[in-house]
């Protein structure tokens, strides 16, 4: 039986994340908690509004209402990194050899292990980052489409179009697709080699949690009762494919999906806060926490495989342990 | 999983550069009224007070649905809220103050059309700061202004020191031509009480309405007038304004008690064909059979209809909407609503 060992803070956990195998917990007001031989805690934004797992550098990178953008690591370590004055910072990434990206506004800021920082301006806001894991890219959700640049060298960004309003953006770990969500209740999908549209619909609710499956091959998403699960792993992605729907719940919507490090499963958070794991290959679920105070808001595997990190947009916060 | 008790309330200030917008909100952050508000501007600016809870935000209208007008919101609107609202308790309430150019039907919508701002949030009222000097100059060159009146809930009538009392008259009978269903507030300085600009309730179907004793000149006893009614003028048709250059027009229609299977469909397709036409809807509805009291009101294509009180004893059972928008077959409605009427 999976057991739960509780953390109960007050307030909107923005990310549950393990750093050097310590559970960390970002909160909206800036303060991270972590259960380290004891509950202890570090201050980092005044007011924390994003926060991105940094996998190569085992940090947390976090951006809020001060507009400045910090690096937690284990063991209470927060420091400034960058400060975009007075505007808050929606969005963080991390992505190859140190960098950081972060956005103010209309603008993308990407600083460099160096400290070197270079702005990138567009003609609207910024809604959403993501670095490709591979070569020094990154992606910009924004208003009617995405946006590539690549911030190590000169030259003309890539403009991916599709009508609407695109609030978050992923790489695929191949690199090979872009996926964003969107304000109205879809993904959107681009085959980065030719330019193809995917458009993965019929949500009843937005999507705000998105995880890939190992190797890439499964795109898990929030957004309806269940957990939706797209195939990736042919040429074409999912294009017509059914996706998976895992964990599927009467009374509930699915509010968060992290999936396992090596395996075909997920971790599926809900609006009540219960906690599921399902297997992809028969559908067959495990209780891992019940129902609790709120809805979940993050959730993180560790390296072993044995832990799920999760929080909850009212505080109760915890670690389930499935070896137990 | 929310409730009204738990809804921050979000009151949007509109007008032109110039009208007093900031003088309000100064007003609105300092004086001591015991809430805090929570202030969202295109730039710090003109705020001369230091405040953690001023947010500088762009102003993105996002549309949706392939560009439909009555599907437009404001992107920004819905991450700063979402933001705040993960640390409530900061503040009672939140302030919208929109650019001078604003449409401000995308900001109205964005509180009815994203569940999660919708959740958390309710629309309290559109309260337009207006220059009296300058309103008939504006109105020739923009229609912004005019949109801006046209949507609000409230008009503050500002700087009237600067007009003669002919010209006042003039500019509220021109802003009552706009919208006749709004309360307009005559000041200067933009000193007007900050309750009747703040927590008004007028999206508030169980409020909406009750708080308007001129709603559509209803006698129903209260007598709240303020202010000098000079060049009030009372339409009880469809009124395109003798003022050059005004667009918006509103029709008026007054009937007895209405059968509601005829008027449901009724309203669904004026709404559903005319959506982007009406900026605004209100009404009090009497249905026959119906103990109650219905009030409804709608954003172009948005409409929100519940019932709202009993009826009083004695309380003439009648029905009364307006819309507001542009181009509207007046003639069309009103034979429409007529066919509406229950058979006696």
């Amino acid at each position: 039986m999976p057991t739960v060992a509780p953390l109960d803070l007050e307030g909107h956990c923005v990310a549950a994340v393990f750093l050097g195998d310590v559970p960390h917990f970002a909160l909206a007001d800036g303060a991270i908690h972590r259960l380290d031989h004891g509950h202890k805690t570090v201050q980092a934004n005044d007011g924390l509004l994003a926060a991105f797992h940094d996998v190569a550098n085992d940090r947390l990178i976090t951006g809020g209402e001060d507009g400045k953008v910090f690096a937690v690591t284990a063991g209470g370590n927060a420091t400034e990194l960058a400060t975009a004055g007075k505007k808050w910072i929606t969005s963080v990434a991390a992505g190859p050899q140190g960098a950081v990206a972060y956005a103010s506004g209309k603008t993308a800021f990407v600083r460099f292990a160096d400290g070197k920082i270079r702005e990138f301006a567009h003609p609207r806001s910024v809604e959403g980052l993501a670095f490709s894991p591979k070569g020094m890219r990154f992606g910009v959700a924004r208003y009617n489409g995405a946006t590539l640049h690549f911030p190590a060298a000169e030259g003309k960004p890539v403009e991916l179009e599709w009508a609407g309003a695109h609030t978050g953006i992923t790489f695929s770990p191949d690199g090979a697709f872009l996926v964003t969500t969107m304000q109205e209740n879809a993904l959107h999908g681009w085959k980065l080699a030719d330019g193809k549209h995917m458009r993965m619909s019929g949500y009843p609710g937005k999507v705000k949690s998105l995880s890939w499956a190992p190797k890439g091959k499964w795109l898990a998403s929030s957004g309806a009762p269940a957990a939706i699960v797209w195939p990736f792993s042919g040429k074409d992605g999912p294009m017509g494919k059914a996706p998976l729907e895992l964990g599927t719940r009467g009374n509930a919507m699915v509010t968060v999906v992290a999936c396992h490090p090596s395996q075909d499963v997920v971790a599926v958070g809900y609006d009540d806060g219960m906690v599921m794991a399902v297997r992809f290959a028969d559908a067959k679920e495990v209780l891992l926490r019940r129902p609790g105070k709120g809805a979940i808001t993050s959730m993180m595997w560790d390296r072993q495989e044995r832990r799920v990190a999760f929080g909850s947009a009212v505080g109760d916060c915890g670690v389930i342990d499935i070896s137990a | 999983m929310s409730d009204v008790q738990t809804q921050i309330p979000v009151t949007v200030l509109t007008g032109y550069l110039g009208a007093g917008k900031t003088t309000l909100l100064n007003r609105i952050l300092s004086e001591n009224h015991g809430k805090r508000y929570a202030v969202i501007v295109n730039e710090f600016g003109e705020i001369g007070i230091d405040n953690e809870l001023i947010v500088e935000s762009d102003e993105e209208i996002y549309e949706m649905n392939n560009g439909c007008v009555c599907c437009t919101v404001r992107g920004d609107l819905i991450r700063v809220v979402e933001g705040l609202m993960r640390r409530p308790g900061r503040f009672d309430a939140i302030v919208v103050e929109t650019t001078g150019l604003a449409d401000p039907v995308p900001v109205a919508q964005t509180f009815f059309m994203d569940d999660d701002v919708r959740s958390k949030t309710r629309l309290d009222a559109v309260v337009a700061l207006v220059d009296a000097k300058h309103l008939p100059l504006r109105l020739t060159d923009s229609r912004e202004a005019e949109d801006q009146i046209a949507f609000a809930d409230v008009v503050v009538l500002n700087k009237t020191d600067l007009v003669t009392p002919e010209e006042l008259s003039k500019v509220e009978a021109t802003i009552r031509a706009i919208n006749p269903a709004a309360r307009i507030h005559r000041t200067t300085r933009a000193g007007v009480a900050l309750g009747e600009v703040l927590d008004r309730g007028a999206f508030d179907l169980s409020r909406a309405l009750e708080n308007d004793p001129h709603f559509l000149e209803s006698h129903d006893g209260h007598d709240h007038h303020h202010h000098d009614h000079d060049g009030h003028d009372h339409h009880h048709h469809a009124h395109a304004s003798d003022i050059h250059d005004v667009t918006v027009q509103s029709v008026s229609l007054r009937g007895g008690e209405l059968d509601p299977k005829k008027f449901f469909p009724w309203i669904e397709k004026i709404t559903q064909m005319e959506g982007p036409n009406i900026l605004r809807l209100k009404g009090i509805l009497a249905f026959k059979g119906d103990d109650e009291r219905y009030v409804i009101q709608g954003v172009h294509m948005i409409i929100e209809g519940d019932h709202q009180r009993a009826w009083k004893d004695g309380e003439k059972h009648e029905s009364r909407l307006v819309f507001i928008g542009r181009e509207l077959d007046a003639e069309r409605l009103r034979k429409s609503f007529e066919a509406c009427q229950a058979a006696a």
